[in-house]
């Protein structure tokens, strides 16, 4: 709990419209896609045809001839470079080496005048491979006579995010393993009242950002330039510094605006590709992936989940087990820390006693995988908000209250050695309930339910910032954070112009250029508001500490005799703003103050996670039992982000979140038939359209100011999608009898279950 | 101007008149995010050839705003109603709903969510782009009155 709680705000937790909206209504707002450098050349990739091959030979003498190229890279080319990176494993080659270990990885890339031409161009490279044995699935990974992607031993990365150890590189396909224990399982089990168990299965989904991944890369003597589309430009820069070996002032990666991102476009993507191209070709280049090419670049970790749960007699959970086998597919990427967050986030947010959850990724011949909105949590709170509702349903329990009954408490330690839980399940919860009509009657073939998900979120704190305030007395917010689209560019001035109490309009951001902003980690894990937020706000203060000082020198009086005020200082009779400290100070109308803050894991920040991130959503659906289609009547969200800065943008997320949900929990899936991805494509590939909107929809946000973020906020964004799986599995089972433990839930899918319970 | 045979409207667009307003995204005009008007109908500029714009009247996301800086309805109502995060689609989510005001003055929501479908949002979940259009074709009508 925050000490103090505030309430008279004038500019935070005020839906203020958008700082972006402007440029973005007007078609004004520049991404990466439009950027255009003087004697830029474009680069196209030709992609591997098979799932796991040995590169015989490359011969790209025709392409290199083919008018208009400049050049074309290949992994044979890259002498002087250190072509592996990856900020967990170093196992990624920016082209194959080799061998390829998945069908579409990129094994060559032509730079040529136009894009046109860098494709018509990829016809004439002649590879030879030699097929190799395959796996594409956990299970085959394991296999005794299973081949090895990865031969080699790995260097680690150095940016992990977490202080276990990297378990790839050891002589089989496991990519990371994770383990969490408490208590006695098998005692709690043998003692228990009840108990549910199941095999549950968690699809490869992708993001689908609008905007591919798209990069401009200008590497010259004074070092790489790169334009991205990047999250995490910060990590992005430490993949890069290590393949050019660089220091890192010589790297700089700038993102404009970002056309979504997810966590698809979190870490290190295709910057590295692109700027081998422009060190080979000498020039800018230009690399942007059609979506297919970007289905064919990431996708989440699909997951095999067997658990099973157990109550006393009075309903109280006392256990849980789940033993986790993920697809992390042919490269690491982020998948580590997905593998431990999945482990985590099997508990929350009830209090077990006993715990034990065994978790591996394996390599397979498949897309990598790596962070997805949610991270890991939507893959584990399908079977964990499943067995909620099958266990109540058991027992005889109603599932929302047997919900509060097991939920934790504000405060408790339910997470050995992780901070207490700082939310409000009971409220967001009954919220949740009440927003979708809980207890009242419901049609036939109607289903309704609660579920809700607690995330150990935040991702590591390291996090800094400057904000300068300038001689006219408008500010400047220099920030690592990106805008994705969750409105940093909005919620960062709000917090500064609060605590400077200066006007919102006077409040400008600079963001996401790691020559000129002060160090991010990342941008993901809902972490902004919460970390960037209180960086922004300490700087703020600081900036008011050294700004009452020289209205002391000003004032030629002690600075215990200064008092400040919303926007300045009095000092007696005395009264001046900051333009007038800053401007009496430096005897000119100009100059500034840079006020700092570094934040890490110390103080409030000592503890993790950051913050526990929870939500609960609500649904109503009906089904048709003739299809098997599902249609969702109500979805109600309930973010618990301790204050809202920006209201409106808090409960666009959570609709954002829940609406990514509804996609998986409905249709979103990628499907392999053998060694190929068969719906990599827009037509193919089910996204959540207008006319899937639920009948109504109701947004909501619990605020006690429980938050370690600025003035009592939390972060937010994630977890709505994380219960939608499982929310829309038991409404279909209270709605028609049928439990599918499987996601999405197709019409082909639950009208089998009907057909198959009708034989019963 | 001249283009070749083959170039799209958006790469016309974009790359020799510089109006990068116009997003490209899926390339097989599903997605809606390249949604032009071409003599008042929408178009996805992504596969919609250059050449058969010829004669015709093309107006993009750059041609809304008044000169002297005021809005296009469909713009304010935007901002106002928080109907974008990350932006990428709303030039052609913008566009899709002027042509169905333009075509049907005041409709309904359902009316409003079987026109839009052909545009996809992925951050936004819709509703707020629902309000939007429902707030300014309220403001056009007003304005249409005076």
């Amino acid at each position: 709990m925050s000490a103090e709680k505030k309430t008279d705000f004038q500019i935070v937790n005020h839906s203020i419209p958008r700082r972006d909206g402007r440029v973005k209504v007007t078609g004004k707002a520049q991404y990466v896609a439009d950027l255009r450098l003087i004697g830029m050349a474009y680069a196209k990739v030709l992609r591997s045809p098979y799932a796991h091959a040995k590169i015989i030979t490359i011969d790209k003498s025709r392409a290199e001839a083919y008018p208009g190229v400049h050049c074309v890279v290949t992994g044979y080319d890259l002498d002087g470079l250190n072509p592996y990176y990856g900020h967990a494993v170093k196992d990624h080659p920016l082209l194959a080496i080799d061998k390829v270990r998945y069908a579409g990885e990129p094994v060559a890339a032509v730079v040529a005048v136009d894009e046109r031409t860098a494709f018509e161009a990829l016809e004439l490279i002649d590879v030879k491979y030699q097929e190799l044995k395959a796996v594409f699935t956990p299970e085959e990974a394991m296999a005794k006579d299973a081949p090895l992607l990865h031969e080699r031993k790995f260097e680690a990365g150095a940016l992990r995010g977490f202080e276990g150890d990297i378990t790839a590189g050891k002589g089989s396909n496991i990519c990371q393993s994770h383990k969490i224990q408490w208590g006695d399982v098998e005692k709690a089990f043998r003692e228990a009242a009840s108990v549910v168990e199941g095999n549950y299965y968690f699809p490869m989904t992708y993001a689908y950002a609008m905007e591919p991944y798209v990069a401009v890369a200008d590497v010259t003597d004074q070092g790489v330039n790169i334009y991205s589309s990047a999250q995490h430009p910060f990590m992005v820069r430490h993949d890069l510094k290590s393949i050019f070996n660089l220091p890192v002032s010589k790297v700089r990666l700038i993102v404009p605006f970002v056309g979504g991102g997810y966590g698809s476009k979190s870490y290190t993507k295709i910057e590295p590709l692109v700027a081998a191209c422009s060190w080979k070709a000498k020039r800018p280049v230009k690399l942007q992936l059609t979506v297919e090419e970007a289905m064919l670049t990431t996708r989440s970790d699909d997951a095999y989940t067997w658990m099973r749960t157990a109550v006393d007699k009075n309903g109280k959970i006392i256990a849980r087990q789940a033993k986790i086998l993920m697809n992390t597919g042919a490269y690491a990427e982020n998948s580590p820390l997905v593998v431990e967050k999945s482990t985590n986030r099997c508990v929350g947010p009830y209090a077990i006693p006993n715990v034990l959850i065994e978790n591996s990724s394996l390599y397979t011949n498949t897309i990598p995988a790596s962070s997805y909105r949610g991270f890991g949590c939507a893959q584990v709170t399908l079977p964990g908000e499943s067995q909620i509702d099958e266990l109540a349903a058991k027992i005889g329990k109603d599932p929302y209250e047997f919900r509060l009954a097991n939920a934790a408490k504000p405060g408790e330690e339910f997470f050995p050695g992780m901070r207490p839980f700082d939310g409000t399940l009971k409220q967001d919860l009954d919220t949740a309930a009440k927003a979708i009509g809980w207890g009242t009657p419901l049609a036939k073939g109607h289903g309704r339910t609660v579920a809700c998900s607690g995330s150990d979120a935040g991702a590591y704190p390291l996090t800094s910032t400057a904000v300068r305030v300038h001689a006219d007395g408008s500010v400047t917010i220099m920030t690592g954070s990106t805008e994705l689209g969750q409105g940093s560019h909005t919620v960062l001035p709000q917090i500064a112009a609060e605590a400077l109490g200066v006007a919102y309009e006077k409040v400008n951001v600079v963001s996401s250029d790691t020559a000129i902003t002060p160090y991010d980690r990342s941008t993901g894990a809902s972490r902004t508001t919460t970390l960037m937020g209180s960086a922004v706000l300490e700087a703020s203060q600081e900036a008011i500490q050294q700004m009452v000082v020289m209205a002391a020198d000003v004032l030629k009086v002690k600075v215990e005799d200064i008092q400040t005020v919303r926007g300045g200082v009095r000092c007696g009779e005395v009264q001046l703003d900051w333009s007038q400290v800053i401007s009496k100070f430096y005897a000119l109308p100009d100059g500034e103050v840079i006020g700092r803050s570094y934040i890490r894991k110390s103080g409030k920040f000592a503890a993790l996670p950051v913050f526990w991130e929870a939500a609960a959503t609500g649904v109503e659906i009906s089904v048709d039992e003739e299809t098997g289609k599902i249609t969702m009547e109500k979805l109600a969200t309930v973010g618990d982000v301790g204050l809202a800065i920006n209201p409106a943008l808090a409960e666009g997320q959570d609709l954002g979140a829940a609406t990514m949900g509804m996609g998986i929990g409905l249709f979103e899936e990628l499907v392999y038939e053998g060694s190929q991805l068969v719906n990599g494509s827009i037509l193919d590939y089910r996204l959540p359209r207008f006319s899937d909107l639920p009948k109504q929809v109701e947004l909501h946000l619990v605020q006690n100011q429980d938050g370690v973020g600025p003035y009592g906020a939390k972060g937010g964004g994630e977890a709505s999608l994380n219960s939608m799986a499982a929310n829309i599995a038991n409404a279909v089972e209270r709605a028609v009898g049928v439990r599918i433990r499987q996601a999405p839930l197709t019409p082909e899918r639950v009208w089998r279950a009907l057909k198959e319970k009708e034989r019963r | 101007m001249d283009c070749e045979a083959a170039d799209t409207l958006a790469e016309v667009l974009r790359n020799q008149l510089n109006l990068n307003g116009t997003k490209v995204s899926c390339e097989v005009q599903v997605c809606g995010a390249c949604t032009v008007l071409v003599d008042g109908a929408p178009v996805s500029a992504c596969t919609y050839l250059a050449y058969e714009a010829r004669g015709k009247s093309v107006t993009t996301i750059e041609g809304l705003e008044k000169p002297d800086g005021t809005l296009h309805p469909l713009q304010q109502a935007f901002i106002d109603e928080f109907a974008f995060q990350c932006g990428y689609c709303t030039p052609g989510m913008i566009m899709a709903a002027k042509a169905l005001l333009d075509e049907n003055p005041k409709p309904s929501r359902d009316q409003i969510i079987h026109y839009m479908d052909g545009n996809i949002c992925r951050c936004t979940g819709y509703v707020p782009i629902v309000a939007a259009i429902q707030r300014a074709a309220g403001v056009m009508a007003k304005g249409s009155k005076t």
